[in-house]
């Protein structure tokens, strides 16, 4: 499974940023390889209007399977992540990386996008 | 003639000046009242007219044509509005970030992306005894108001007929969609209180209209309140302040249930008259 | 570090003064982010000693540039935006016009268009007198606010927060429903809803609502002006009950609102007696 989370570091001790479209870094985990990268997402802070969309279309790119962040998408960027099989984890803001995916791994992050 | 009522930030009694003013003119003349405070229109709260027509406002955006398309991903490089995105194999438009330049559309190499309607808000036109009201609203999620602005502006240039005043309700603030709004205007009258914030909008306001060489009146809302500065600044710069309205909780009560003041305080009439007097000395 | 939004639909109805006031009681904790950049006015009571200043870039237009110019008038003819101004044979962008999305450019065929990223506005960091410091933007005519300067300020009062060791962040948020009270929102832990209850209030109250749950962000509500019309407080009330917000406190019609920002102070310096209990309770509730 791969796992991407939003986070404004690039360790497993980075805090998950609760935001969605300005999300300093995305970080990818690979559980099969058990391999952490990180993509900058920095230059965001250029883009006046459609932020969501441009992070979403990083996302889409990765290919994860699932998505850990905080507050969660917003509508445009969510039809984006709509494109692909996503599980999106919201709820997140806040903790570090690893608190996140422990959080996630014993099901205790609430689920989807919008209405769940 | 056309007024807009306009003000540096919003909450200054702007929509409340728009609205009595616009059904007092409309006891002894013809008058019409745009609210073009598209995002948030509140008018409609105070003018409980008629319902005459409605009329849905459209704006272009593109489509993707899946079989023409080569993929190049030309559209999704030339838009700025980050309304395009390439996703693999699939070409994904956001109307809503759309402008609606149309660079896309027209310069696909194989004509891919062809413009279509969609839904900008509504215009409906009310009438209440002598006065037409239209009030436009964007469509939930469309962000853009001006292009919304501008059809609403041709609606009544071309569709209705023609009355001696015409009243604007504008957005508040000194952003672009505040420009539009005011920009076809004979007269722009600013509303804002004798306080610093007050002062602090107005000025903003006042610099944005001297940018379009627009004449300008004020008129100060909730005298009682705040101090003279307003005042001062006004004859400093030499605006002329056409009229002032006393805070009252009488006021307040009225506004949160959407009443006219004129129907109920004779100063408020005359504060009137004077207003539309000296709307009327100019040319 | 939590960040907390103080946003209302419409304005007039106290925001920003209880903003001014919250961040007296919590001078100690927070570093204040006015995004409400359209009005700015929270500076005007915080009297803030600015200590760093920094141009905001935005938004593009087109410049032609006359030496390369040909006066074919292909810019002319794609412009959507009557952007383009043609005198006699030349052409000239027209700045206010300008949507900056580039066709011209395009068309240009002796590239003598060029888009140019716009300044539109500053950003500083400032000493604010109570002791906090406050981030806070100023936007040039015709500009608009966007969810790149919310963000950049919001930016900046994190770092700012981080390096002083404060807990809290307090947005005074942008109005309306648009990208900047998005981005407004974004990050944030709590929305501070204020309001007021006349019926147009009532209108832009469910619409802010609706924007902070789609976000998932807990939300309280200030009822300013309560006494003004009991029957639509009571209708707020109800709201209030069925989308589960908590009713942070109810401020009867008080004229100390312009009164103390006609003397450029907030409601605590005006009168800390009468208003201590009102401000000091909405902030145990929200930090």
């Amino acid at each position: 499974m791969k796992i991407a989370f939003t986070a404004s570091g690039t360790d497993w001790d980075a805090i998950i940023d609760p935001r969605f479209g300005r999300t300093d870094y995305i970080l990818l985990y690979d559980e099969e390889k058990d391999e952490l990268v990180s993509v900058d997402n920095r230059q965001i802070m250029q883009v006046a209007h459609g932020a969501g969309p441009q992070t979403a279309q990083k996302i889409f790119e990765l290919m994860p399977q699932v998505l850990i962040t905080g507050n969660g998408p917003g509508g445009n960027a969510e039809a984006i992540l709509r494109q692909m099989h996503l599980q999106i984890h919201t709820g997140a803001g806040g903790m570090t990386l690893r608190e996140a995916y422990n959080a996630y791994k014993n099901n205790q992050l609430p689920m989807g996008g919008k209405n769940a | 003639m056309r007024i807009a009522i306009a003000s540096g930030k919003g909450g200054t009694g702007k929509t409340t000046l728009a609205v009595n003013l616009a059904l007092y003119a409309a006891q002894t003349s013809n008058a019409l009242l745009m609210d073009l405070d598209v995002e948030e229109p509140n008018s409609s709260l105070f003018v409980k007219g008629d319902l005459i027509s409605e009329t849905p406002a459209y704006r272009m955006a593109p489509v993707w044509d899946k079989p023409a398309c080569l993929l190049c991903g030309e559209c999704a490089s030339i838009c700025m509005f980050n309304a395009i995105l390439k996703l693999g194999d699939m070409i994904m438009v956001l109307p809503e970030l759309c402008h609606t330049c149309h660079a896309c559309s027209e310069l696909c190499p194989v004509g891919a992306l062809p413009m279509q309607q969609r839904p900008l808000g509504i215009m409906r036109l009310f009438r209440k005894d002598a006065l037409l009201f239209l009030e436009s609203k964007l469509e939930i999620g469309v962000e853009q108001a001006a292009p919304l602005i501008k059809q609403s502006l041709d609606y009544v240039n071309n569709e209705l007929p023609a009355t001696d005043y015409q009243f604007i309700d504008c957005p508040p603030g000194t952003s672009c969609s505040m420009i539009h709004a005011t920009k076809t205007a004979d007269y722009v009258i600013l509303v804002t209180e004798p306080t610093p914030f007050g002062l602090h909008d107005l000025r903003l306001a006042v610099e944005t209209m001297r940018q379009l060489d627009k004449p300008i009146g004020v008129v100060v809302n909730r005298i009682g309140i705040g101090n003279e500065d307003v005042f001062t600044y006004c004859r400093e710069e030499g605006i002329e302040v056409i009229g002032t309205i006393i805070n009252s909780r009488e006021f307040a009560e009225l506004y949160s249930r959407a009443e006219l003041m004129f129907t109920y305080n004779e100063v408020f009439r005359h504060t009137l008259d004077e207003i539309l007097r000296r709307i009327r000395g100019i040319r | 570090m939590k960040e907390i939004v103080v946003i209302s639909g419409k304005g007039g109805t106290g925001k920003t003064s209880l903003s001014a006031s919250l961040s007296y009681v919590a001078a100690n904790e927070v570093v204040m982010a006015d995004c409400d950049v359209d009005a700015a006015d929270l500076h005007l009571i915080l009297k803030p000693e600015n200590q760093y200043s920094e141009d905001f870039y935005s938004g593009f237009k087109a410049e032609i540039n006359p030496e390369y110019c040909q006066s074919c008038g292909a810019c002319f003819s794609v412009c959507r935006f009557e952007a383009i101004l043609r005198k006699d044979d030349r052409y000239e962008v027209k700045y206010l016009d300008c949507e900056g999305c580039g066709y011209c450019q395009h068309v240009c065929l002796a590239e003598a268009i060029n888009l140019r990223e716009q300044k539109v506005g500053l950003c500083h960091i400032a000493d604010a007198r109570f002791g906090c410091k406050l981030v806070h933007a100023e936007l040039g005519i015709g500009a608009d606010n966007s969810g790149k300067l919310v963000a950049k300020v919001k930016r900046d009062a994190n770092r700012v927060a981080k390096e002083n060791s404060k807990d809290y962040i307090l947005v005074d948020g942008s109005p309306g429903i648009g990208c900047p009270v998005i981005s407004s929102l974004s990050g944030a832990a709590y929305a501070v809803l204020v309001t007021e209850p006349s019926l147009s209030g009532l209108e832009d109250l469910k619409r802010v609502w609706e924007l902070s749950a789609r976000f998932r962000i807990a939300c309280g509500c200030v009822i300013n002006k309560a006494d003004v019309n009991p029957e639509i407080t009571a209708m707020i009330k109800d709201i209030l009950v069925e989308k589960d917000i908590e009713l942070l406190s109810e401020i009867p019609y008080d004229e100390d609102f312009p009164r103390a920002i006609t003397k450029g102070l907030c409601l605590m310096e005006l009168d800390q007696a009468k208003w201590e209990p009102y401000i000091k309770q909405i902030w145990e509730k929200i930090r």
